[in-house]
């Protein structure tokens, strides 16, 4: 029993991370029809801008903070200066863009801080919670929980996130109210961004620090929108967490999959759920009456 | 009578295919004006280049400022409010919410909640419909709906896309019923594009007339109902 209870807190814990990426691919996805393949390079980025900042001196909660704010710009400026040109370019165009950043991001931190893994440091304190659940995990779990309720406040309750939405909608109608259409994509890749360095932050500590450590994680983000459908921002982050439960209960009671095959958990997710519901879970289907 | 809006050698083009061809027109301030025309005679893209949807070139200006270098965003914020065809509304946001993105460029938060009752009183329906996924809304209620939001705006000039397409014909009576009421007591200049000329005749004072790309004929409402090729082609007697 304490071994399941434990599977389920550790998948709750790894889900709020993916439940993150699902959510920045899902915005993306939302205002430009793509998957964002480079949101998990741009997240490990962010990570070792962070870790920069700490090895250089600064106290954690400031370099955790700058960060945020620091991807938010990069990510605004990566659709000022690389997506707004390519508007109306076809969907190869994006597709090649993401992995030339994927590759950019990936080399350029391989070149500034070296391909050696490294450890970051957790916030909180060492120990575990009776047993069950390390304390890393439990904070991990509240800061992106919270965050993920800012987001939704921000877009539900203030002007500039119903913006956001209706740029995202419907483009035409919304400059027909005034809203500029694209300043809100912007907007969106710097929000993705910044969600993106929180999960990134969180999850070094556990994974450790490699210009790599997010290509497996954003697999499992990739897996939790698509459970969650891809349409809908509140579905991905469900799915988030029960890609996250699924998975450890997965590694653990069945032993052909182990903690080995885990990511192929992902990838079976991915293909079930797009052959029997491609919409996701909680994808709406949009009624419309003519 | 002074002119609320004045476009001069309009040109616009999707791709490589030019669809007006250098149009020349006026609106009178707190008229209404009608564009009359077949399918394809570039009446959507007329209003489509005055709000700065398509590649356009030329001159129009309202009230004496320049709008052909602005954006749609900056179009819509000098006040001219775009209904546009197919009724663009936001199907995933309630119907008051769609409200509130039409008065998004102000910040005059008691005049828009009064502008939100008025536009209320004039179309009681969405009131009862407030909450509800504006998706959801009949066809009516939608059109109802997109001119309610160009009202947000508190519009100097509403350009309207085709209000009666797809309506029932009590529904479409009722609606420009309001739309008179609008014109007549708070003065808000339209263009109306319209397939239905003879209701299109009825609430317009003046009247253009689009084949292929350019104005072959213009005048009063009057005048062009009485002309011959417009009954013939257009009224059907």
């Amino acid at each position: 029993m304490d071994l399941f209870l434990q599977q389920i807190l550790t998948g709750l814990a790894n889900g709020a991370i993916y439940a993150c990426l699902a959510l920045a691919v899902v915005m993306i996805y939302q205002a430009i029809d793509h998957f964002n393949f480079a949101q998990g390079e741009m997240a490990m980025f962010s990570t070792y801008i962070c870790w920069a900042m700490i090895a250089g001196g600064l106290p954690y909660w400031v370099a955790f903070f700058a960060t945020i704010i620091i991807s938010f710009v990069g990510g605004l400026a990566i659709e000022r200066i690389i997506f707004k040109p390519l508007h109306s370019a076809p969907v190869l165009s994006h597709v090649v863009v993401f992995i030339g950043l994927v590759a950019i991001f990936n080399s350029t931190a391989g070149a500034i801080w070296d391909h050696t893994i490294k450890t970051f440091p957790s916030p909180f304190p060492d120990g575990s919670f009776a047993g069950l659940i390390g304390l890393h995990e439990i904070g991990m779990f509240f800061v992106t929980l919270i965050m993920l309720l800012g987001i939704f406040g921000f877009f539900r309750f203030t002007r500039i996130g119903m913006a956001m939405q209706a740029a995202a909608a419907n483009p035409d109608s919304a400059g027909l109210v005034g809203i500029r259409v694209g300043w809100m994509l912007a907007l969106g890749w710097g929000l993705a961004a910044a969600i993106g360095a929180v999960a990134g932050m969180m999850i070094a500590p556990i994974v450790f620090l490699d210009p790599n450590m997010m290509l497996g994680i954003l697999l499992y983000g990739f897996a939790s929108a698509i459970v969650g459908g891809i349409s809908s921002p509140g579905g991905a982050v469900a799915g988030g967490f029960l890609v996250g439960i699924i998975e450890n209960l997965a590694g653990t009671y069945i032993p052909a999959i182990g903690s080995e095959l885990k990511l192929t958990v992902a990838l079976i997710l991915i293909v079930t759920v797009l052959l029997f519901k491609p919409n996701g879970l909680f994808g709406k289907t949009i009624v419309t009456r003519v | 009578m002074s002119q609320i809006l004045e476009v001069k050698g309009l040109e616009a083009s999707y791709g490589p295919t030019k669809v007006l061809h250098g149009l020349d027109f006026s609106l009178d301030q707190g008229g209404v004006t009608t564009i009359l025309g077949a399918n394809g005679a570039g009446k959507t893209t007329t209003l489509r280049a005055i709000s700065g949807m398509v590649t356009r070139s030329g001159k129009i200006s309202l009230a004496g400022t320049e709008l052909s270098s602005l954006s749609t965003a900056d179009i819509t914020r000098r006040g001219i409010a775009h209904v546009p065809e197919g009724r663009g509304t936001f199907v995933r946001m309630s119907t008051e919410d769609n409200l509130r993105l039409g008065a998004y460029s102000r910040n005059d938060k008691a005049a828009i909640a009064e502008d939100m009752e008025r536009v209320y009183t004039y179309f009681p329906i969405l009131k009862q419909r407030r909450g509800q996924q504006a998706g959801t809304l009949s066809g009516g209620e939608a059109q109802m709906l997109a001119v309610g939001r160009a009202l947000m705006l508190r519009p100097r000039l509403l350009l309207l896309d085709e209000p009666s397409f797809g309506l029932a014909p009590l529904i479409v009576q009722e609606l420009f019923a309001i739309l008179k009421r609008i014109n007549d007591e708070e003065g808000v200049s339209m263009l109306l594009v319209e397939q239905n000329a003879a209701l299109a005749l009825e609430l317009a004072d003046h009247a253009y007339l689009l084949e292929t790309g350019n104005i072959v004929i213009s005048g009063t409402s009057e005048s062009i109902l009485e002309n011959e090729t417009v009954r013939r082609s257009y009224l059907g007697y």
